[in-house]
């Protein structure tokens, strides 16, 4: 697969497609910016791959798309954003998988007046004082997934929580998150360090706080290590974390140290309705692996940006962005809907992880928060 | 803090330092006896972590997992040798850094080329999950006890090696006067590929050591290399025992000072903001022991020269 | 004139020729790219001043890149919200005007070679590499995990800083700031390898006792030598984050410190225009080959190694052939 990929979705579709229904559809160009090499790939390859796999099954040969690799670099994303914008002349910019990507591409894209479409971060910056009517966040506000754990905390009995996340923006707003919605006391709260792979000194601490259970934030390979050294360390507390380190992807290399454990999403891949079943079938046929939290993110991202098509003609902006914002489109995730300040009102469920023969993968076992929004939105002037 | 949780925390920090002078001491016998730095020797830590990952989950065995890692790394590091390093070693250090630097690319993104972008599994074997108590009461990870038996084992094997060997005697041989020993008919060639191959399989050892209880990733060499470059400062580059002690220093500073320094900041702040500039500071630590160690002994604990 | 004169002129009239063009054409990409290689060439003269005349393999010098971004990021995150600096003991308020926040660059990250380096120059050789390394990396923990600037987040300006009777945001004018700080680091960098500072820098180098005989400390030389190579590169480290309208701790990883040690090799050490070259080939290639695989940093990692196996004085080096007073 070569990186550069301008993919016209018409390509790989049949001739006379039933998405391009009026015949005179204005072509959307999108700029998908997103993480394909280095640390942190497999994210940015599941989202492109979810944005593709919807973009083919539409087969709306209007939508043109470019994607680049970002590195993970802030410079280099923002370098890429100039040059989609001032060469390839796009007209809608996705793909960040980071937020401090988002915070370095977004805010200068929405006052050129792009579009952006955020299939994963959403910092706060973004949802509140900085939000713009042309940014939509088609994953989640970044506390979400923290604060429905705190909520999973509350029912599942949980009196008295250790948590930890790691010492960086995202990891204080992931405890600030689950302390919003956590109504017991905190046995403790640690801030590690940031790619930190040893945390034997944390375990001790969590060992000697008396806590009843434990909450932590660690996206990747720190995720991998805390629950693989927690689960050799004997402790058998119970442990909620947000969806990032039980993905499809990562759980593998958890193993077995991950079974049992809870933790928060807003899809799984046995959601029960039509648009789940149909992408999660067509993305194993199409790449030969479960979808995870990502792809699922992309491929809803591609159908938001498909139904605004359908309703309305790019050209005409107030338009297309209440086409956008009216979300008339069915998420693999069930309801979907955008709040005031263009960021997602969903139902946030508990997984737990199993494992379905030699795989690792997760069940939804309840819903942590019903058709939840943020907090953010009160900040948010349009 | 109870005695029992700083015990346990004193253990934790072992068991850190050793792992890093599994990775210090092969970068400073190699800069000792070829005066090369190697900014690759991340790399091979990487690879014996992949290769055990590989073998352990193609054959279920522990064991022949760190036997391929051994392999794996020792014979990447003699093909490095070979075709790359040998070609470095009457160059200054700037050529030794951007060719060991371009290394780094090749390894790293080879290896995503061959295993994907995903992280891969590594498990401890079974014989040693759980924790197992110590006197005392304390709950300890048998795993964790293991790798520190196992480091001190690998540090007393190599004194022994230096000490008492003959191959040893031509390592400090070739570290005290590399054209007399050439002069005396000591194939310095050979002895260069197996010296380099040795530290890289010390340094896919630890890999594999520390990819059961870590991620096995791409990428996951460098931090521990530039923590193995501030052991070394502080050891004096081309001991072994410098290696030892500095890599025991920065493994206790790294993990106690990451537990007492949120707590000193707790005294005049709210705990949040203590944590958050705690760890902050305890993150600097080591280097200002470094800066320290520096302004005593330029030359580092056990350093010959400068 | 000499080979190297000529293929100077060459360098330096491709990097002016090309922006140009592509505003004649309407790429303005092109342009942003230039101003990318003017922006990281003007570091890598930072570099090259410690490096090629001093001697000095520093694999740190992100530290005073990142400070300089950070001197821009700061400066212009308080004027975009308004709220000062400091107030006691003395009001301190943030700035949008570019002059300023230079100045501000130069002076922190001069201050912090002058630290780095005071510590740091008590060894040499492989110590120093490695020292340089590790403070560089304190800098990065330390500017990711303190809260109070974004920490991994970093910052965001909006709208780029402003340069007095110039429109900054348009792409070829912001070029020609760029363009002309580093045409100014040039011609001061030439000056000083003919001055009696350059001089005695170059025999601290070559022969240090010789130097301490006829009084002068390589201590003194080489320590002024790093300070002025650190500010130079904390200069471009703000152009850099006005650049992007951005910092993030990335800017002081050690991976830039690498690439910009690329830049100057690449190019040919020592050489004037050495990081000019370099810059721009490693610009092109990544714009070249990022665009074939996704893997392309085996093939920039191959092509690193042919150059320092094979091709030794850097990219000047092969064309205008080796250097006849190379130490």
């Amino acid at each position: 697969m070569t990186l550069k990929t301008l993919l016209a979705a018409s390509a790989l579709a049949a001739m006379g497609s039933l998405a391009t229904a009026d015949g005179h559809m204005t072509d959307v160009k999108v700029g998908m910016i997103t993480t394909l090499s280095g640390g942190g790939a497999g994210l940015g390859i599941d989202v492109r791959d979810g944005f593709m796999l919807a973009a083919k099954m539409a087969g709306n040969n209007h939508l043109k798309i470019v994607v680049e690799d970002d590195q993970r670099k802030p410079d280099i994303a923002v370098q890429l954003a100039d040059k989609m914008i001032q060469s390839e002349k796009v007209d809608i910019l996705t793909g960040i998988i980071w937020s401090n990507l988002a915070m370095a591409v977004v805010p200068s894209a929405t006052a050129q007046d792009k579009i952006y479409l955020s299939p994963n971060a959403g910092p706060s910056a973004l949802a509140g004082k900085g939000c713009h009517a042309n940014y939509f966040n088609v994953a989640w506000q970044n506390d979400n997934l923290h604060e429905a754990a705190g909520g999973y905390a509350n029912s599942a009995g949980f009196k008295n929580t250790f948590i930890l996340a790691p010492n960086y923006p995202a990891g204080q707003d992931a405890l600030t998150g689950y302390k919003r919605m956590y109504e017991g006391e905190l046995a403790g709260e640690i801030f590690t360090k940031l790619g930190q792979k040893d945390y034997a000194s944390e375990i001790a601490q969590i060992r000697a706080s008396g806590a009843d259970s434990v909450f932590f934030f660690l996206p990747g390979g720190m995720g991998i290590s805390f629950l693989k050294q927690y689960a050799d360390s004997g402790l058998d507390l119970p442990v909620v974390g947000p969806a990032f380190s039980f993905d499809q992807g990562i759980l593998q290399a958890v193993g077995d140290a991950a079974m049992g454990v809870k933790n928060t999403s807003q899809w799984n891949k046995d959601i029960d309705n039509e648009a789940n079943k149909a992408f999660v079938d067509a993305f194993q046929a199409e790449y030969g692996r479960l979808p995870s939290l990502y792809a699922s993110q992309g491929y809803d991202t591609a159908n938001l940006l498909l139904s605004a098509m359908n309703a309305a003609d790019i050209n005409d902006k107030p338009a297309f962005l209440a086409a956008l914002k009216a979300a008339e489109f069915d998420s693999v995730r069930g309801d979907f809907a955008f709040d005031a300040n263009n960021h997602p009102i969903q139902d946030i469920y508990v997984r737990e992880v199993i494992k379905e023969g030699d795989v690792y993968t997760n069940k939804i076992i309840g819903t942590a928060l019903s058709d939840h929004s943020n907090v953010y939105v009160e900040e948010c002037q349009m | 803090m109870t005695l029992i949780l700083f015990i346990e925390q004193v253990l934790n920090g072992l068991q850190f330092g050793i792992m890093l002078f599994l990775m210090a001491a092969g970068l400073t016998l190699v800069f000792g006896v070829m005066g090369l730095i190697n900014l690759a020797h991340g790399s091979l830590y990487m690879v014996g972590a992949f290769a055990a990952a590989a073998v352990a989950g193609w054959t279920g065995s522990f064991v022949l997992g760190l036997a391929a890692a051994l392999a794996a790394a020792a014979a990447a590091g003699a093909l490095v040798e070979l075709l790359v390093i040998r070609r470095l070693y009457d160059r200054d250090h700037l050529d030794q850094v951007l060719a060991t630097f371009a290394l780094i690319l090749i390894f790293s993104e080879g290896t995503r080329y061959l295993f994907g972008s995903f992280p891969l599994y590594l498990d401890i074997p079974d014989a040693l999950t759980g924790p197992v108590t110590l006197p005392g009461g304390i709950q300890y990870p048998a795993y964790r006890l293991a790798i520190i038996a196992i480091g001190l084992t690998i540090a007393a094997g190599l004194f022994w090696l230096i000490s008492r060997t003959r191959l040893g005697i031509r390592i400090r041989a070739g570290e005290a006067d590399r054209e007399m020993i050439a002069a005396l008919g000591v194939d310095i060639s050979k002895l260069y590929t197996i010296v380099f191959a040795l530290g890289a399989a010390l340094a896919g050892l630890a890999g594999a050591l520390v990819g059961a209880i870590q991620a096995v990733q791409v990428g996951m060499g460098e931090p521990v290399l530039i923590l193995a470059f501030v052991v070394i400062v502080i050891g004096g580059i081309g001991s072994i025992k410098g290696a030892l002690i500095g890599s025991l220093l920065v493994g206790l500073t790294e993990t106690l000072g990451s537990i007492a320094m949120p707590a000193l900041f707790r005294l005049f702040m709210d705990n949040s903001a203590a944590q958050a500039t705690g760890s902050a500071i305890a993150s600097m630590l080591i280097y200002v022991l470094m800066a320290l160690v520096l302004v005593w002994r330029p030359q580092g604990l056990f350093g010959a020269r400068v | 004139m000499s080979r190297e004169t000529i293929l100077n002129a060459v360098i330096f009239g491709g990097l002016l020729a090309v922006p140009l063009w592509a505003c004649i054409v309407d790429e303005p990409f092109t342009i942003t790219l230039a101003t990318k290689v003017a922006i990281l060439a003007l570091a890598g003269v930072g570099l090259n001043i410690a490096l090629g005349l001093g001697g000095l393999v520093s694999l740190g010098h992100a530290a005073f890149f990142g400070l300089g971004g950070y001197a821009m990021g700061i400066l212009a995150s308080h004027a975009q919200s308004y709220t000062p600096l400091m107030e006691s003991p003395l009001l301190i308020e943030g700035t949008k005007s570019m002059p300023i926040i230079w100045l501000m660059a130069l002076i922190t990250s001069a201050l912090a070679a002058l630290a780095i380096g005071a510590l740091s120059l008590r060894t040499s050789g492989v110590y120093f590499i490695m020292i340089t390394l590790a403070f560089g990396q304190m800098f990065y923990y330390l500017s990711i995990s303190w809260p109070a600037y974004g920490g991994e987040d970093g910052l965001s300006i909006y709208v780029r800083n402003g340069f007095p009777g110039l429109n900054t945001l348009d792409p070829i004018q912001f070029f020609a700031i760029c363009f002309a700080l580093l045409a100014l680091a040039l011609w001061l960098n030439a000056r000083l390898i003919r001055s009696p500072f350059g001089l005695a820098l170059g025999a601290a180098r070559q022969s240090p006792q010789r130097v301490e005989t006829v009084g002068l400390s390589p201590f003194r030389l080489r320590l002024a030598a790093f300070v002025i190579s650190g500010a130079i590169t904390g200069l471009a480290g703000a152009l850099f984050a006005d650049l992007n309208r951005f910092v993030s701790p990335t800017m002081f990883s050690w991976q830039t410190s690498g690439e910009i040690m690329i830049f100057v090799i690449l190019g040919g050490v020592g050489r004037l225009y050495g990081p000019v070259a370099g810059a721009a080939l490693f610009i092109t290639l990544e714009h070249v080959l990022g665009g074939l695989s996704e893997f392309w940093h085996i093939y920039l990692g191959l092509l690193l190694l042919l150059v320092v196996l094979f091709a030794r004085g850097g990219l000047i080096g092969l064309i205008a052939g080796r250097e006849v007073h190379h130490d």
